[in-house]
């Protein structure tokens, strides 16, 4: 079994990954940019081995997740204070133990976030999520059937969007998050463009 | 709405004229029975409700004094003289309801165009479905019990997605089966080609007299050239090159043509059986009785019958409760179905090599065909039950794009390609599933690199140039039939090798078949199966090796490979393991496969993920028959102008992944020939013929 690995791609696509990123001038943070792995690779996570420049969401992006997750902490862990009519002292220390599981949920959001990724090569999308559970997708571009951009309320107030793409096999489940809006156009009709020229069958 | 000639009006014509006239493009009705064949059901439903109304009368009828007259509908009906107008709304009901169904047929129109297939439903609904002939899935022939009886067939052509399918129900019989083959033919990209191509294509060899298989896939041809076949086509053409993987003389599985070789064969050969192809099948894997039943006893089904009844004797042996015994009724009943409907599922099974793709055929009183063209099959899964271990049985099942929610005529499920089968079946059946798998592609492009070299183009050229001169197939033309008998020796020795890797991966462990599998600190995971748990990447495809009890190989076509990823959670990690999943689209079989070393992951994921992009490039499945038109004009030269045409279209339509150098040669070749009288008799279609060649030199 031969391991061809860092041969087998140029770690840096130019063109595609210029004009992907065509939108991202006006972000004025401008920390949007490439972050090359710095991240803080967890150590022995074999999905951040990865040559290349990996691109970055926006950190805005930690928002919509910390307001999402504030949502979800609210939903779970209010019904546990109908717990509080039983006597004793356990039914707070539930409710306790789940708001602080929240909390801490949260607060990793951040690093969470800075380790979403994606890498335009030169045959394909690699994709790269999760520190704890960590997964990395590489998505042929003639592969994609179509590319959804969504913008959810607290998405759009924050002037990011979310992009899906769409594979024939439903395992696939790729998606960009919270990428600022002229970057996220950008890189969808980079990779409608790309996946048209290179339309292969299923 | 217009309306073309009535196939029906031309009782006993010839089919293949029927056919002509239903695939002319025009718009044309779906046989005239087919009112009474969907309303059937109604019919019987509505006959079902009336007696069980009557079931207490009846009942009285046969025991005196039985029944309990007062509660009786139909008695009370009589009794406040309403039966009248109650029978008359049943009437009334079965009039409208005849008279919907024939006003449904009545606006069911269809057609076939050279691009698509189009019908058109619907009263007050309309409906307009097409579906487009190059990315058809597969194409289904049901034939459901009653509509058999009366000589009408269902012809289903899948698409991807969940139900996209374009259902022409029904079909003269007959004719469903000639316009599965035509749409076939068109799908496949073989245009400019009459009806007949089926037969005009065979006579196309070299003077070496030396074979020249004209159809994709060179090895199956050989392979058919066994003695005691009934290939018309290949046996008299074909100087044997035995290389063929079931090739070797008297081995049961070369058998072709239509045996009543089973009981089941036996009893249904007092249906009308329309089958039998002009062009037969080259490999059939048929499902033998013993087996099938042995099969179905021994699965799992069965283990849970047994321990049901061992729980049932002891709990009454021990509380002494005969009453407990009662319950076994429901569930003796209940699996004697599920056997019943398990072996009327698989009972005939056959599975063909035909141009077109794969045919399976299955059913006993309700029937189904299905074609699945090259290149329809996503995913392979290759499974052994424990039970069936002893005996060296196996089971394949795919994935396929096209989901069907009704499946085959009997509402079988349409993932299963392969019942049960012993090692030379899978074997078989893969060699037909995964031709990229099996060399004849690789093997293909050798030859095509081979033919764009200086020597061998010459002469190729020259002998283009000297069939077009008049004197077919003399001189030069042996070195490219040489060539072509390189290319099928390459093909063999191919075949020969890939399919050795399959049968390794079946039953091996350990490094055996080239696999890398997990190392030793994994046999917390896989305590049992660590050795085993393994994958490999073969030209054309992928393999996963895994499960020690429950043993499975799962193989995936590299042209069809969707995405990749690979993952790891924290367990993994602190064991410095990782999975990889191959994903392909939706169906039984998942390509992943876990607990593998992060490093050896790792590669895996990055080989995957280039293999699958070059294959997908490389890949002309789509257009299967453009590669066949292609490889014969290519390697004869004496094809004449349709398929001379159909090399250039071949060249166009692989676009950018054709190498221009073969373009420019194929071009120049079909030039030649084009100036020249075709060699072929110009046929009953050879209008067709030329508006085909058009259309080809146009694209």
């Amino acid at each position: 079994m031969t391991r061809a690995t860092d041969e087998g791609h140029p770690g840096h696509p130019g063109d595609p990954g210029d004009r992907g990123h065509r939108g991202g001038a006006p972000d004025a943070t401008g920390a949007t940019g490439p972050t090359t792995g710095a991240t803080g690779p967890t150590v022995g996570d074999v999905t951040r081995t990865a040559p290349g420049e990996w691109r970055g969401v926006s950190p805005r992006y930690v928002g919509v997740e910390l307001v999402g997750w504030a949502v979800t902490g609210l939903v779970v862990t209010a019904p546990t204070a109908f717990l509080w009519l039983i006597d004793g002292w356990w039914p707070k220390a539930v409710t306790a133990a789940v708001a602080v599981v929240f909390v801490v949920v949260c607060s990793l959001t951040p690093r969470r976030v800075r380790a979403i990724g994606y890498q335009l090569r030169e045959d394909d999308l690699l994709l790269r999520r999760g520190i704890l559970f960590s997964r990395i997708v590489a998505v042929p571009y003639g592969r994609m059937q179509l590319v959804d951009m969504e913008r959810g309320p607290v998405v759009r107030a924050l002037g990011l969007s979310d992009l899906k793409l769409v594979t024939a096999a439903a395992a696939s489940a790729v998606s960009v998050p919270g990428l600022p809006l002229a970057e996220a156009e950008g890189l969808r009709d980079h990779l409608v463009e790309l996946a048209e020229s290179r339309r292969a069958g299923l | 709405m217009t309306d073309g000639g009535d196939p029906r009006l031309r009782p006993g014509g010839d089919q293949r004229a029927v056919v002509a006239e239903l695939t002319d493009g025009e718009w044309h009705r779906l046989h005239p029975a087919t009112p009474l064949l969907k309303g059937g059901i109604a019919v019987v439903v509505l006959l079902g409700i009336v007696a069980n109304n009557l079931r207490e009368l009846l009942f009285e009828s046969f025991v005196p004094g039985g029944g309990r007259r007062g509660d009786d509908p139909v008695v009370l009906l009589v009794e406040s003289g309403l039966l009248l107008p109650v029978v008359g709304g049943v009437l009334l009901v079965l009039l409208v309801m005849v008279a919907a169904f024939w006003a449904s047929w009545r606006v069911s129109t269809f057609r076939v165009t050279d691009e698509v297939v189009e019908i058109r439903t619907g009263v007050l609904f309309r409906r307009e479905r097409r579906a487009p002939l190059d990315r058809i899935q597969g194409i289904n022939v049901q034939r459901p019990f009653l509509p058999r009886l009366l000589g009408a067939a269902k012809l289903q052509v899948s698409q991807a997605g969940d139900d996209a399918n374009v259902d022409l129900a029904y079909l003269r019989s007959a004719s469903a089966d000639e316009l599965r083959r035509e749409i076939l033919r068109r799908a496949g990209g073989a245009r400019g080609r009459g009806a007949t191509a089926p037969a005009g294509r065979a006579p196309a060899s070299g003077a070496s007299g030396t074979a020249v298989p004209s159809s994709a896939g060179g090895v199956a041809d050989d392979r058919a050239a066994t003695p005691g076949s009934h290939d018309l086509r290949g046996a008299p053409e074909v100087v044997g090159h035995p290389t063929g993987p079931a090739a070797a003389p008297g081995t049961p599985s070369a058998r072709t043509g239509h045996r009543p070789g089973s009981l089941a064969a036996g009893l249904t050969d007092a249906f009308a059986d329309h089958e039998l192809d002009d062009e037969p099948p080259r490999t059939v894997v048929r499902m033998r009785l013993g087996r099938l039943v042995g099969s179905t006893v021994l699965s799992g089904a069965t283990v849970f019958i047994v321990a049901a009844v061992v729980a049932v004797v002891v709990s009454v042996a021990v509380s002494g409760e005969w009453v407990l015994l009662a319950a076994l009724l429901p569930a003796l009943l209940g699996s004697v179905g599920f056997y019943g409907r398990r072996l009327s599922k698989s009972l005939r099974f056959s599975l063909a090599d035909t141009r077109d793709g794969i045919r399976v055929s299955y059913g006993l009183l309700s029937t189904t065909t299905e074609t699945l063209p090259p290149g329809r099959v996503h995913s392979v899964r290759v499974t052994q039950p424990l039970l069936w271990r002893p005996f060296g049985w196996w089971q394949v099942s795919i994935n396929r794009a096209s989901k069907s929610s009704t499946g085959g005529a009997d509402g079988q499920s349409d993932s299963s390609l392969l019942p049960v089968g012993d090692e030379d079946d899978v074997r078989r059946v893969l060699g037909l599933v995964l031709p990229e798998l099996v060399g004849a592609a690789a093997a293909d492009e050798q030859f095509t690199t081979a033919l764009v070299g200086d020597r061998v183009g010459d002469a190729a050229g020259a002998g283009a140039g000297e069939v077009a001169g008049g004197a077919a197939g003399v001189g030069p033309g042996r070195d490219a039939a040489a060539l072509v008998e390189h290319r099928d020796r390459v093909a063999g020795e191919q075949a020969d090798r890939t399919l050795s890797v399959v049968a390794a991966g079946l039953a091996s462990s350990g490094s055996e078949g080239g696999f890398t599998t997990s190392p030793r600190r994994a046999r917390v995971l896989r305590w049992a199966s660590w050795r085993r748990n393994g994958f490999r990447t073969a030209p054309g495809a992928v393999l996963l090796r895994t499960g020690a009890v429950w043993r499975q190989l799962v193989v995936v076509p590299l042209p069809r490979v969707q995405s990749v990823s690979l993952a790891q959670g924290p367990v993994l990690r602190r064991l410095r393991l990782a999975r990889v999943h191959v994903h392909t689209v939706a169906g039984p079989v998942s390509a992943e496969i876990g607990a593998l070393d992060e490093h050896d992951a790792r590669g895996f994921f990055d080989d995957v993920a280039r293999l699958a992009v070059a294959a997908a490039r490389a890949d002309r499945t789509h257009r299967w028959l453009d590669e066949a038109a292609g490889e014969a004009a290519g390697a004869t030269g004496a094809t004449g102008t349709a398929d001379a045409t159909g090399v250039v279209d071949a060249v166009t339509d692989s676009g950018a992944a054709a190498r221009p150098e073969a373009a420019d040669r194929t071009a120049g070749e079909a030039r030649v020939t084009d100036g020249t009288e075709p060699t072929r008799d110009p046929g009953p279609d050879a209008g067709r013929t030329a508006t085909g060649a058009t259309d080809g030199s146009e694209r």
